[in-house]
């Protein structure tokens, strides 16, 4: 029952995949007709990859009438400008990404430079650029698009929805869980025996096993997501991961026990005249050292494990010439499979170590110390 | 750090914000706490269960226990009843060997009385018919003397002649 429905769930992926249309547009490589030959192009390109992309584009090519093609569909743009709220599709801006489509959103005109979508100043019809590309007389917008990254948490939350939905209405059925599940409890029960009861104690582990299952299989999902060819970077984006880590910090901070405040602010055992340089230094630990080591940690794994596949897959441009094609393709595809079966083990990893992370964090918030008296 | 800083995007913070806030409420609502409930009451069931067969194993033990002990028991009351037995066997066949005995011994003692009797009887008759016959001799020779002694010699060989002493 449960088999069939997931299967029926492929299906309608499939279908939403393979109905993608087929949109023109004049990119920024037009001029080269879009090939990625030069290792600054392919800095270029590694670069648009790791940053969040407002269409969600599979792969592009050129025609025989040396129009560039893009595969994919474009995504909405819901953007917050002065003249308030503004949505069209991505498509508007013809996969132009330096700034040089203005488009026209009514009563703002609006362009997009490096994923980021910026609203011309009153009057100006193109956007200006000084010495280092930075435009003049356009600012940014609060932009609330469904973007790639978006998109692919919105993925993400739909199939840990459907598995753990399944997995959920599977136990009404009976205590051994069948399809999907029979994958997912031994998963759940990894997060709760191995991360949760050994760090937070088995007193008050419960409460925050939603948040520790939910943050454990958001990430790793979306690590996995980022490996296919699909090309999502979620969890190396600064914004998701700074998300993650404040939402674990504001856990801890929020149930901290009174010892925990105790502890920090006003540390027993302790000479008084440290006792305000201790609280300070605890403080600036937990409430910016230990989420930034969070956020930097995930986001610089993630962006380090696909820029260095994307390094490698381009090997296969770079060293054609010293090696020739095939040398340098075998050599590209070698390296690549072996980063790439690393970079599943650090998907797995990076979302438990943060998971782990954040156990620890409110293990160490909400403990009570029984022995008080000995400090 | 100023690429980070240009990198972060407050939308994408705000809608993942949003997303993450939706995941955790839904996802808690209608996964997890179904999900850690289930494992929870099947983790408490296994448990119960494995008490029940120990207490079962337990209880188990003790019937047997129990009933080694009643068999012992019972083992020990059917030796001690076969003993019981044996004696009283032995005793009445001691019993009935003893007056066996003396009744043997008595008639013994009775028949040797009676046989003393009736041989100091038996004496006394013969006694008595040995008297008779002398007084008898003694007469008949008395009268032969009379006549003639050869006579009275001739009587007293014929009569001892057809004495017989019986």
């Amino acid at each position: 029952m449960i088999a069939k429905k997931s299967i029926k769930c492929l299906a309608i992926l499939a279908i939403v995949f393979s109905s993608l249309n087929v949109f023109a547009g004049g990119g920024g490589n037009s001029e080269k007709g879009g090939q990625i030959n030069t290792p600054e192009d392919i800095k270029g390109y590694i670069k648009h990859h790791l940053a969040d992309s407002h269409d969600f584009s599979l792969y592009s090519y050129t025609n025989e009438a040396g129009e560039r093609k893009h595969v994919g569909f474009p995504l909405p743009v819901i953007v917050w400008t002065s003249k308030g709220l503004k949505t069209f599709m991505s498509s508007k801006f013809h996969h132009n990404d330096d700034g040089h489509v203005v488009v026209d959103a009514g009563d703002v005109k609006l362009a997009k430079i490096h994923s980021k979508i910026y609203e011309l100043n009153e009057g100006v019809e193109h956007v200006a650029f000084d010495d280092h590309h930075h435009a003049t007389n356009a600012h940014k917008v609060l932009d609330f698009s469904i973007t790639k990254s978006v998109f692919g948490m919105l993925v993400a939350g739909l199939l840990m929805f459907l598995g753990f939905g399944s997995l959920a209405k599977g136990y009404k059925k009976g205590a051994i869980p069948t399809g999907v599940g029979r994958v997912l409890e031994p998963l759940v029960l990894y997060v709760r025996d191995e991360i949760a009861r050994p760090n937070i104690g088995e007193k008050k582990y419960k409460r925050f096993m939603p948040y520790l299952l939910t943050v454990f299989f958001f990430i790793w999902i979306l690590n996995l997501l980022g490996l296919t060819p699909i090309g999502f970077n979620v969890t190396g984006q600064i914004a998701v991961t700074i998300c993650l880590a404040l939402f674990t910090a504001v856990i801890y901070l929020t149930s901290g026990s009174k010892d925990f405040w105790a502890h920090t602010l006003w540390m027993p055992g302790v000479p008084v005249v440290l006792r305000p340089i201790l609280a300070v230094i605890e403080l600036v630990g937990f409430v910016l050292i230990k989420p930034f080591s969070l956020l930097v940690r995930l986001f610089a794994n993630i962006t380090a494990g696909h820029f260095v596949v994307m390094s490698l897959i381009a090997l296969m441009i770079v060293l054609k010439k010293d090696f020739g094609p095939v040398a340098s393709t075998g050599m590209s595809f070698v390296l690549a499979t072996f980063i790439m079966v690393i970079e599943v083990l650090v998907a797995f990893l990076q979302a438990f170590i943060f998971t782990m992370l954040s156990a620890l964090f409110i293990g160490m918030a909400v403990e009570e110390h029984e022995h008080d008296h000995a400090h | 750090m100023d690429q980070l800083l240009n990198d972060f995007s407050p939308g994408l913070f705000f809608m993942q914000v949003i997303i993450l806030i939706v995941l955790l409420v839904l996802l808690g609502k209608f996964a997890w706490k179904p999900i850690l409930k289930s494992l929870d009451e099947r983790e408490e069931g296994i448990q119960s269960a494995l008490d029940q067969a120990e207490a079962a194993k337990k209880e188990m033990q003790n019937l047997q226990a129990d009933n080694d002990r009643l068999l012992k028991e019972a083992r020990a009351e059917r030796d001690a009843m076969m003993k019981e037995a044996r004696e009283i066997k032995d005793k009445i066949i001691a019993d009935a060997k003893d007056e066996a005995k003396e009744e043997a011994s008595k008639m013994i003692e009775n028949a040797k009385a009676t046989i003393k009797q009736e041989q100091q009887a038996a004496i006394a008759e013969l006694k008595k018919k040995v008297a008779d016959l002398s007084i008898g001799i003694a007469e008949t020779v008395v009268k032969k003397e009379l006549a003639s002694q050869d006579e009275q010699l001739k009587l007293v060989e014929g009569m001892l002649e057809d004495v017989t002493l019986n």
